[in-house]
């Protein structure tokens, strides 16, 4: 039970940060560079979900992606069921949810890189692509693995939405922060004390694998220079 | 420093004298409607409010075994108050079983589905997807909803549709949000004002599930165990009894 609900889980916490790197990248790079005035307003509401508690996207999730709403009917006609109580619904929540924890860092690192070197880069004939791949990006590598991390350890720990919308289903949505829960919620205390220690453990060795990797990347990066 | 830490505590020193004689009770989420009529009736009567915490009696269960301040315990069923008051946390002498609860199958509306035709077949239908109860592993309703699946000889055939909700409630919320096709719910959350007009169910018969017997019990350490004797009184008063029944509750003979 607590293997099937941690592969679970790690399925959800993977396919989530891989999402969130492809989207979150592009996302952060238009915050970090963009001059539109109306830019503080997207910039809230990808802060929202920091704000937000869970219930309220669990409720919006459940209510206007469901069989109530056009956009939920729609899911049904093309997937033949419903958002919630499916993977993929929970994909769609923690998408959105751990949103903030991947644009952040990566918005911030790449704001941080020396404008000159932009100005450079374009002076030698670079065009923006070539500059974002060959600059920004490296220079703000150690951000992009930050927000791939924090989003992946986010999804990890992700409890109220799931709740809202998962309906406690093995292998499908009963993640392991759901299973403790339960666990508890039985007075199982010796299984809620295996389940918990078993992911203390292993974010606590996932953080310290990343926090270590990232000094070591940052080091290479800056010898390149 | 001084202000602020006279600003935290403030809070605490006020909370008794402002709530001194409200009873807080802790409830199962089948009682969600009636209980909150029976606190309306019984504050218009006697000036005492009453607070209702709502969850699965499972959860409200582990709390109170914690020393969670409730000075009541509506339980949908008997066991978690019989075991509270053998570990002292609920007076022994204060159980009392109010009411007897039943099941219903429950589907939105706009279903094409008629409960009071297909009966428990309606389950195996194909456009029924998932099918919302309580959480066997906390909630009575969903221990009930078991057993009766059990009965029918469903309980494998529709094992890959069962979506669990914490309480009644929730399990009520997935399928009246539609997101689940079909729901087994207790009779009294079916027929509140919150789902009457947006469903139909069929009412599970007699036997297909063990009764639910519904206990209630003062908790041990209560404060307020006067008004809390006088609202478990209310409640099974003859001005009680009519909101249960109302609520498709029926009343135990014995007390």
């Amino acid at each position: 039970m607590i293997l099937q609900a941690l592969t679970l889980t790690l399925q959800l916490a993977v396919t989530v940060s891989v999402i969130l790197l492809i989207v979150g990248v592009p996302l952060a790079y238009w915050l970090a560079f963009s001059a539109r005035r109306w830019k503080f307003f997207i910039e809230a509401l990808v802060s929202l979900p920091i704000v937000l508690p869970p219930t309220v996207l669990g409720f919006y999730l459940l209510v206007a992606l469901g069989p109530l709403s056009p956009l939920g009917r729609w899911w049904q006609a093309i997937t033949g069921h419903t958002l919630a109580f499916t993977f993929a619904g929970l994909v769609i929540g923690s998408v959105l949810y751990s949103l903030p924890f991947a644009v952040q860092p990566v918005a911030t690192s790449f704001a941080a890189v020396d404008r000159k070197l932009l100005d450079i880069s374009a002076l030698l004939g670079a065009s923006r692509w070539r500059t974002f791949w060959r600059v920004v990006l490296p220079l703000g590598l150690p951000g992009v693995l930050t927000g791939f991390v924090l989003s992946f350890a986010h999804t990890l720990g992700e409890f109220g939405v799931v709740l809202m919308i998962g309906g406690n289903i093995p292998g499908a949505t009963r993640t392991i922060s759901i299973l403790i829960f339960d666990q508890v919620e039985a007075l199982d205390y010796a299984a809620a004390n295996r389940t918990a220690l078993l992911l203390l453990v292993l974010c606590f060795v996932l953080l310290t694998a990343v926090y270590g990797l990232r000094r070591h990347a940052a080091w290479r990066l800056w010898e390149w220079k | 420093m001084k202000k602020l830490l006279a600003w935290l505590i403030l809070p605490s020193l006020l909370a008794p004298a402002l709530w001194a004689d409200e009873i807080k009770v802790a409830a199962a989420a089948d009682l969600s409607y009636a209980l909150k009529d029976l606190g309306a009736q019984f504050q218009q009567k006697t000036g005492n409010a009453v607070s209702f915490s709502l969850g699965a009696s499972g959860n409200l269960y582990s709390q109170i075994q914690n020393g969670a301040p409730f000075d009541l315990f509506f339980s949908a069923d008997a066991e978690y108050p019989r075991k509270l008051a053998a570990a002292g946390r609920l007076d022994p002498a204060s159980l009392r079983s109010y009411a007897v609860g039943e099941l219903v199958l429950w589907v939105p509306k706009g279903s094409p589905l008629n409960p009071q035709l297909l009966h428990m077949d309606l389950l195996l239908q194909a456009s029924v997807q998932k099918i919302a109860i309580a959480n066997p592993e906390h909630a009575p309703y969903g221990r009930a909803a078991m057993a009766a699946l059990e009965h029918f000889g469903l309980k494998d055939k529709v094992a890959g549709k069962l979506v669990l909700g914490e309480s009644v409630s929730q399990a009520a919320q997935f399928v009246q949000s539609g997101n689940a096709q079909a729901a087994l719910i207790p009779l009294s959350l079916a027929s509140s004002p919150a789902m009457k007009d947006t469903g139909k169910y069929w009412k599970l018969p007699d036997g297909s599930y063990p009764e639910i017997q519904q206990v209630a019990g003062i908790v041990s350490s209560s404060r307020h165990k006067q008004a809390a004797r006088a609202f478990l009184d209310f409640v099974g008063s003859a001005q009680g009894t009519a909101v249960l029944q109302k609520y498709g509750f029926t009343i135990p003979t014995q007390k």
